[in-house]
């Protein structure tokens, strides 16, 4: 099957950014930490579409989107091998590796019930301390959240 | 450290560490300074803990500060439904230095960032009591001369033990060697054995007391706790396996010291206070000398 004649599944948009390799069951979770929800711009998405590599994966194509470095980077804790790639003229002009930053606020809740975060009003604040594991310590009660039992917060 | 809260063992460096054991040294030798005169310090105690509490107070009294506070949640505005947050930003309002206790883990940490005076966390939850670990290590400097090169023994709940894990680190930056003794279910965690592997740290690990307490210049003994039990058989057979006993000091070091972060259950038998290498009421009163070095330090006194 050639390039032309390849059916797209989430149909092409003219400029913006699309998101590819998203395991499919995280596909909310990306939506979430990217703020798609309350953004007016168009967007499709595909998901449970199969991949060759990871199973179900999802796909989002934003329009007339492209994302700072440090905001994309937020959803690799949830989709550490998402693609990005920057659309012009429905031709992919770049592509954007996305990497785990060393540390972050927010996104994610503490695993540990009995910090801080959990009982008031405290943005979560992890260093991540493992970026092939995915181990992440609360700058607050100093516990490990790893992928496992990971949760993102709504 | 002027101006900079205390709320982690790990927030200070080893020169950090060292500075605050001079310092209590020289308060050792002359307690009473009245250099807090004018200052205010507030000791809010979220869940009771007397011993820590007085030690704090008796060690601004000592400095010739004034002490406000409370001594559990259910007297103070908590009850009401006051957050943290504006428990502390009110008293910052009152206070040159604010010390606090909390059963919620990060709590301090949290409190330090919306103080504007500094916090010195006195416990938070499972987590952190780096005063405790900076008397523990002035206890240590004060008995052997020095803080390189010694053998330790730690025993009992090695697991939830916060003051076992905060020493472990603390130590680290002196070369030590590590006999942990404890159940099999309360084992130092695989956490900390890799600190302890990455720093190229010797530790062994032990299911009771063996010959090998001859070697030790520390036995670090805590409390195993009825309440971390699930099965109270497990708990009736293990009770009576750490306690340490005042005939097995009989082959130890002339220089051996016994530490117990207080306070004891059973897990010290009584015919051990008489022996001199029994530490843990001087470690307590070496908790004042070592508060004092805190607080003078944290505003900016010495």
């Amino acid at each position: 099957m050639t390039k032309d004649t390849k059916e797209l599944r989430v149909s092409a948009i003219k400029n913006g950014t699309a998101i590819d390799h998203i395991p499919a069951d995280s596909l909310f979770n990306v939506i979430n930490i990217l703020g798609l929800d309350k953004i007016q711009n168009t967007i499709t998405f595909g998901t449970n579409l199969d991949s060759q590599t990871q199973g179900k994966k999802a796909i989002i194509k934003i329009s007339e989107k492209y994302f700072e470095k440090s905001e994309i980077n937020k959803i690799a804790l949830v989709a550490p091998n998402a693609k990005l790639n920057i659309i012009k003229d429905y031709e992919v002009v770049q592509k954007q590796i996305i990497e785990l930053p060393d540390s972050f606020q927010g996104i994610v809740k503490c695993v540990n019930p009995k910090c801080i975060t959990n009982v008031e009003n405290v943005k979560t604040k992890f260093t991540v301390v493992d970026k092939k594991e995915l181990k992440l310590k609360c700058h607050y009660c100093e516990k490990i959240t790893n992928k496992n039992n990971i949760e993102v917060v709504k | 450290m002027k101006n900079k809260s205390l709320i982690s063992i790990n927030d200070y460096s080893k020169e950090d560490y060292l500075k605050i054991l001079d310092l209590a040294e020289e308060f050792e030798n002359n307690s009473v300074q009245k250099i807090l005169e004018g200052k205010v310090v507030a000791t809010l105690f979220f869940e009771p803990s007397t011993r820590t509490r007085l030690s704090f107070e008796s060690a601004v009294n000592k400095l010739g500060g004034k002490v406000i506070g409370f001594t559990d949640a259910a007297s103070s505005s908590v009850q009401k439904g006051e957050t943290l947050k504006d428990t502390i930003m009110t008293v910052a309002n009152y206070s040159d230095l604010i010390v606090m206790r909390h059963p919620i883990e990060g709590s301090a940490r949290y409190a330090s960032e919306v103080s504007k005076v500094p916090v010195v966390n006195a416990g938070d939850g499972a987590n952190q009591h780096p005063t405790q670990t900076l008397l523990d290590l002035y206890s240590i400097k004060k008995t052997q001369g020095k803080l390189e090169n010694l053998n330790i023994f730690i025993v009992g709940d090695l697991k939830y033990g916060r003051t076992v894990h905060s020493l472990l680190i603390a130590m680290s930056h002196f070369n030590p060697t590590f006999n942990f003794i404890s159940p099999d279910f309360l084992k130092m965690p695989d956490e900390y054995k890799l600190f302890l592997d990455e720093k190229g740290i010797k530790y062994y690990e032990h299911s009771d007391f063996t010959k090998y307490i001859d070697q030790a210049d520390i036995v670090y003994m805590t409390r195993v706790q009825k309440e971390r039990f699930s099965d109270p058989i497990e708990y009736e057979k293990v009770k009576n396996v750490y306690i340490l006993k005042n005939k097995m000091l009989e082959n130890t070091k002339e220089n051996m010291r016994i530490l117990h972060p207080l306070p004891r259950v059973n897990e010290i038998n009584e015919d051990v206070d008489a022996n001199p290498k029994a530490y843990y009421f001087q470690q307590a009163e070496n908790g004042v000398y070592t508060r004092q070095a805190i607080i003078a330090s944290i505003l900016g006194l010495k």
